[in-house]
């Protein structure tokens, strides 16, 4: 009984709860107990949370017998990353500098979902403040690949992505700052969706880059991520940055596009820069699988050119550690969180925040702070971040020219499948950043994108990317919702379904309880 | 070196930053009430403590104020400015970077005349006024009194952190020579003024409210490159300002005039003795690493807006000061006295509700000036300006005279009613009954025979000898002018 | 142009007193190879970043967005300092602070 639940998606429970089939309870304790059952080979949480679960759980059952008019997603239950910010619950970054921080506050997002009614099964791991594309760079160990635990998940909201590709969540919340919600989704043969900037409140996301950051729904189809960003989406005085546009029906949008003939006349574009060299030939094939499977249902393949993406990465990398290093200088031992003096030499207020930032920083954290400082520092303003900002623009002057040509463009979301650990050790960090040159456009220039499976290569997942043009993410839905469908006939079965369900616990533990 | 032999040697040249705390109701950029004083750290959101997660939104309240005081200063209001952050780590600053306006500010190119005692108009020029918020307080504890060198550890209240502010800078001010103090004071006095007129801080001085740091250098002559300038830091009161411009002259004629250079760096004032003392020097590691704030979007006053700001914007101080002067026809130095005894606001309030200006004026700055500071209490909070023009309308009428209108007065000022209602019920009315006049006037002439006859001399200054008995008689509620009337009519009738 | 490849460990000591991170002379050997190749290929933004393209700071162009000066809910003062590595009479207590700004 508990392990049909896990299987099932969260538009199925949904309609099995609101039919009174099972309890929210019972969806609850059953994700309880495969996370307690899985968890310690996985590593997807950092903190799980039961009893807020259940009480959660409990309430929302005592609501719907009493009658009440509920969310419908109300006793789904939900992994949230640990860079959402959540009142009374540990919240971490996934960084020894916030190791023992209770926040006094909730994020928007955080409030949302307890409006809805959602249970919170616990805070996901990831990258130390979102910054990796491996969860390798946790404060509280790695998360590990349900399709092969010898893998990375990717990152950073591998925990999230895992979470909900091993059956421990229907739903999850991720951040996608450079293609972190994406990517793990590639890499964890989920659905990972990054909103149109704006369209989810950042209130309460810790942040790593403010113009870049995003809060993604992932789950393990397209219609699940469509509906907790749904739920997720809509206005908030609270972020300025926060569109004001009604949220679209993002849930009648995998309707229609569940439809037969949905993509027909449809284009899709091939960004000729985002292909062919770089692509493992597995990752290529499966992506032209694809492909092939959509022209054959109607749509129009036309190829559409992005020149500025070669610079879009070196902006990226200027950017991103530059808003990094203001975002990221609160964490100082003051007013919260970790506190360290220094071993020899005078105890200043200035001496303790060097020897707090030395202990409590990851060293890719680190990297980047002083990357970004560099980049902000007088005398390189305007070469670095200056110019960093004009190639955004160029970016968006390339998207603009492509969407003219293309309804979506549609690209492998990343060059390879799942890596194994440590591949990242020596190399050069540039050439690691590469991974990231199909999804970091996207973020640069604000506009939506989707990651999901697109098949298999080798037994591990490949990720389709889909990209639409700023405030279309209803696109995204409609369109992917279709291609789910075509992949999901061509296989026999979708790819979440192929997932190992048993994994070897390693050597330590990674998971602790609130 | 003496000051006036600094100021005779050297030029000086001044540059003033301002800060004004502005009166919003909330913070710059969260909804945590701005308020002085209350509990430590009970004014705060995530946003002004910089937690993890939070995020500012600008309080739109602020953007007026700040186009207010852009606009009361003659300035240019920017299309278009965003805010930006300023990095540098502190224990006060929540966020380890301030949210503040760099190369953008909202008002900039700006004028005004400010005047000295003796009337001298002095203009000076505003490069700039910005948006930006305010840091915590550290209390300093464990070292010497309050300083930082010395303290075993500090305190710190983020209650202040986020609280608006205005800051305004001068372009540098020259030419102005040995007056360089008192024309640093009458600036910031003058920016104090225009900040109470247009209702966007009650910049109280003694509060920190409003915040000077003034720049001084010194240079050979007129035509000669400014010098190198120090910046003394928070001096917040006009005596202190004025101080801490006189030290800073001599104590760099001093060092100029030794062949020495001087620092640039920032100065402590000491209150105590009117000195400073060197701070920080400010060196090429000041790198505040500037962006554009991500997380706000540009603010772009529509020219409606500004114009609606600017259409409401009430009279400003140096224009009501002239037309008053104007319509009062008093003099400068009266006109002085009444501001420096901030008075203007209940005189011309009684001039309003009736009273001539002269009376208005006398009564303000007389006895009711008198009466408050023996009650150690403002003279606005004692009495109405409708009352006190109602008091001078009894005069008028002839109802009451000067005396028996003070005695009217204390009974107001008592809090005993309306003019009209004391002096009804202590029956102070000037008599009109000729009846019992003509008695009293016909008595003291019958007990004077040696003064009516210096009367019929032709002493006519003899009559007052006569006022006294008469006044006795009448319990002082004879109309003086009447009485005389009489006299001479029975003496010369 | 800055001169992006060549970065010292010095110039690494000095971004780390600016960024207030402790570092090793290892550290910091280490950080000025990474940086320096990081930003000899970033470096190439200037190529196209010409005087006549616009930057960007936002995604999404958006203007005054402004609040209405009314008064929340503030935290209690429990709970602004429940984070607090020490505290003393309802405020931070933080280490001497040595310099003013």
């Amino acid at each position: 009984m508990t392990d049909d639940l896990t299987r099932l998606t969260a538009a199925q429970l949904s309609a099995g709860l609101r039919a009174g089939e099972y309890s929210s309870a019972d969806v609850t304790r059953a994700h309880l107990d495969r996370i307690e059952q899985t968890d310690t080979a996985l590593g997807s949480f950092i903190t799980v949370t039961p009893e807020q679960a259940l009480s959660t759980a409990t309430d929302v059952d005592r609501r719907r017998a009493a009658g009440e008019e509920l969310h419908p997603y109300a006793g789904v239950p939900v992994s949230v990353k640990d860079v959402v910010v959540t009142d009374g619950v540990r919240t971490t970054a996934a960084s020894k500098i916030l190791e023992d921080w209770v926040p006094p506050y909730d994020a928007t997002i955080s409030s949302r979902i307890k409006a809805a009614g959602l249970p919170v099964l616990g805070k996901t791991n990831m990258d130390e403040f979102a910054m990796g594309s491996t969860t390798e760079h946790s404060a509280f160990g790695p998360t590990r690949n349900p399709w092969d635990t010898t893998t990375v998940p990717g990152g950073s909201s591998g925990g999230a992505a895992a979470s909900a590709a091993a059956f421990q969540a229907p739903l999850a919340v991720g951040t996608d700052t450079g293609g972190s919600v994406r990517q793990p989704a590639a890499f964890t043969g989920t659905v990972g969706v990054k909103p149109t900037y704006g369209s989810i409140s950042r209130y309460g996301i810790i942040a790593m880059a403010s113009s870049l950051d995003q809060v993604g729904p992932m789950g393990r189809t397209v219609a699940d991520a469509a509906a907790l960003h749904q739920l997720l989406a809509g206005h908030d005085p609270k972020d300025s940055t926060s569109l004001t546009d009604a949220v679209p029906d993002f849930l009648a949008a995998v309707e229609a596009g569940a439809r037969d003939g949905s993509l027909t006349g449809k284009r899709l574009g091939v960004v000729n820069q985002l292909s062919g060299d770089g692509y493992d030939a597995g990752v290529q094939a499966a992506f032209t699988a694809a492909l092939d499977l959509a022209r054959d249902a109607g749509a129009e393949i036309v190829e559409v050119d992005l020149p500025s993406l070669s610079y879009a990465l070196d902006a990226y990398y200027l950017i991103m550690p530059s808003e990094v290093s203001s975002n990221l200088a609160r964490y100082d031992g003051m007013r919260f969180g970790l506190r360290v003096e220094p071993e020899s030499g005078p105890v200043t207020a200035e001496t303790v925040m060097a020897a707090t930032r030395a202990a409590g920083f990851g060293a890719e954290v680190k990297r980047r702070i002083l990357l970004g400082t560099y980049a902000l520092s007088a005398g390189y303003y305007d070469a670095y971040y200056g110019s960093a900002q004009k190639v955004r623009t160029l970016v968006q002057r390339d998207f603009a020219a492509a969407f003219e040509k293309a309804d979506v463009l549609v690209t492998p979301t990343a060059p390879t499948t799942a890596l194994p650990f440590g591949t990242e050790d020596d190399a050069d960090p540039m050439a690691l950043y590469l991974g990231d040159a199909a999804t970091i456009p996207a973020n640069l220039a604000g506009i939506p994108g989707m990651s999901l499976p697109a098949g298999l290569a080798g037994g591990m997942p490949v990720g389709l990317q889909l990209l639409a043009p700023a405030r279309e993410d209803a696109r995204l839905y409609e369109v992917g919702a279709r291609l789910e469908a075509l992949v999901t006939n061509a296989n026999g079965a979708p790819v979440w379904a192929g997932v190992p369900t048993e994994y070897a616990a390693p050597a330590a533990s990674t998971t602790t309880s609130a | 070196m003496k000051f006036t032999e600094a100021v005779a040697t050297y030029d000086p040249a001044l540059g003033i930053e301002v800060h004004v705390e502005l009166g919003t109701a909330t913070k710059m950029f969260d909804d945590a009430p701005n308020t002085f004083g209350g509990g430590a750290n009970e004014n705060t959101t995530p946003t002004s403590l910089g937690l993890p997660g939070s995020l500012p939104v600008v309080n739109g309240t602020a953007v007026e104020y700040a186009i207010r005081i852009g606009l009361a200063l003659g300035c240019e209001i920017a299309e278009s400015c965003r805010f930006a952050r300023k990095n540098y780590f502190y224990p006060d600053l929540a966020k380890n970077f301030q949210t503040s306006q760099a190369d953008e500010p909202i008002a900039f190119d700006g004028q005004i005349d400010i005047e000295l005692e003796d009337g001298t108009i002095v203009p000076v020029e505003i490069e700039r006024a910005h948006m930006e918020e305010d840091a915590g307080k550290n209390t300093h504890v464990g070292g010497a009194a309050g300083r930082i060198h010395g303290a075993d550890h500090s305190l710190v209240d983020y209650n202040r952190a986020g609280v608006p502010l205005v800051e305004i800078v001068t372009r540098p001010i020259t030419g102005v020579g040995e007056r360089a103090p008192e024309v640093a004071a009458a600036y910031v006095r003058t920016l104090r003024d225009i900040f109470r007129a247009i209702g966007v801080s009650e910049a109280r001085m003694e509060q920190g409210n409003v915040r000077a740091d003034i720049n001084v250098s010194l240079r050979e002559g007129t035509d000669a490159p400014l010098g190198t300038r120090t910046e003394t830091k928070n001096v917040n009161s006009f005596r202190s300002i004025d101080a801490a411009v006189r030290y800073e002259i001599s104590r760099q004629a001093d060092i100029l005039a030794a062949g020495g250079e001087v620092l640039q760096e920032t100065r402590h004032f000491h209150e105590a003795d009117g000195s400073t003392s060197a701070g920080r020097v400010k060196s090429d590691a000041d790198d505040y690493r500037y962006f554009p704030e991500p997380d706000l979007v540009p603010v772009a006053p529509s020219r409606e807006w500004v114009e609606e700001i600017r259409a409401n914007l009430p009279e400003l101080p140096a224009a009501r000061r002239r037309r008053l002067l104007g319509e009062w026809g008093i003099s400068e130095l009266e006109m002085r006295d009444i501001i420096n005894a901030g008075l203007l606001d209940p005189v011309e309030a009684t001039v309003a509700a009736g009273a001539g200006p002269d009376a208005a004026r006398k009564w303000w700055m007389g006895e009711i000036a008198r009466v408050a500071k023996q009650k150690e209490a403002e003279p606005a909070e004692l009495v109405s300006p409708e009352h006190v023009a109602q008091l001078q309308g009894l005069i008028d009428e002839g109802k009451l005279n000067d005396k028996l209108a003070r005695k009217v007065l204390a009974g107001v000022l008592d809090g005993r009613g309306a003019p009209a209602e004391v002096m009804e019920a202590d029956g102070l009315q000037i008599v009109e009954d000729t009846g019992a006049l003509e008695a009293a006037v016909d008595e003291a002439i019958a007990q004077n025979p040696d003064v009516v006859e210096k009367i019929k001399g032709g002493k006519m200054q003899a009559i007052g000898a006569l006022m006294g008995p008469i006044m006795k008689a009448t319990r002082g509620q004879a109309d003086a002018g009447k009485a005389r009337e009489l006299i001479l009519a029975r003496i010369n009738g | 142009m800055a001169d992006a490849a060549a970065i010292t460990a010095g110039q690494v000591e000095h971004l780390a007193e600016l960024a207030r991170i402790a570092m090793t002379s290892d550290e910091l050997e280490k950080t000025a190879e990474d940086l320096g190749r990081i930003l000899s290929s970033v470096a190439r933004v200037t190529e196209v970043a010409t005087d006549d393209v616009p930057a960007t700071s936002h995604p999404m162009p958006l203007t005054n967005v402004l609040r209405e000066d009314v008064v929340g809910t503030p935290l209690t003062a429990e709970q602004a300092l429940s984070g607090a590595p020490a505290a003393e009479d309802g405020k931070f207590l933080v280490p001497q602070i040595l310099g003013e700004d």
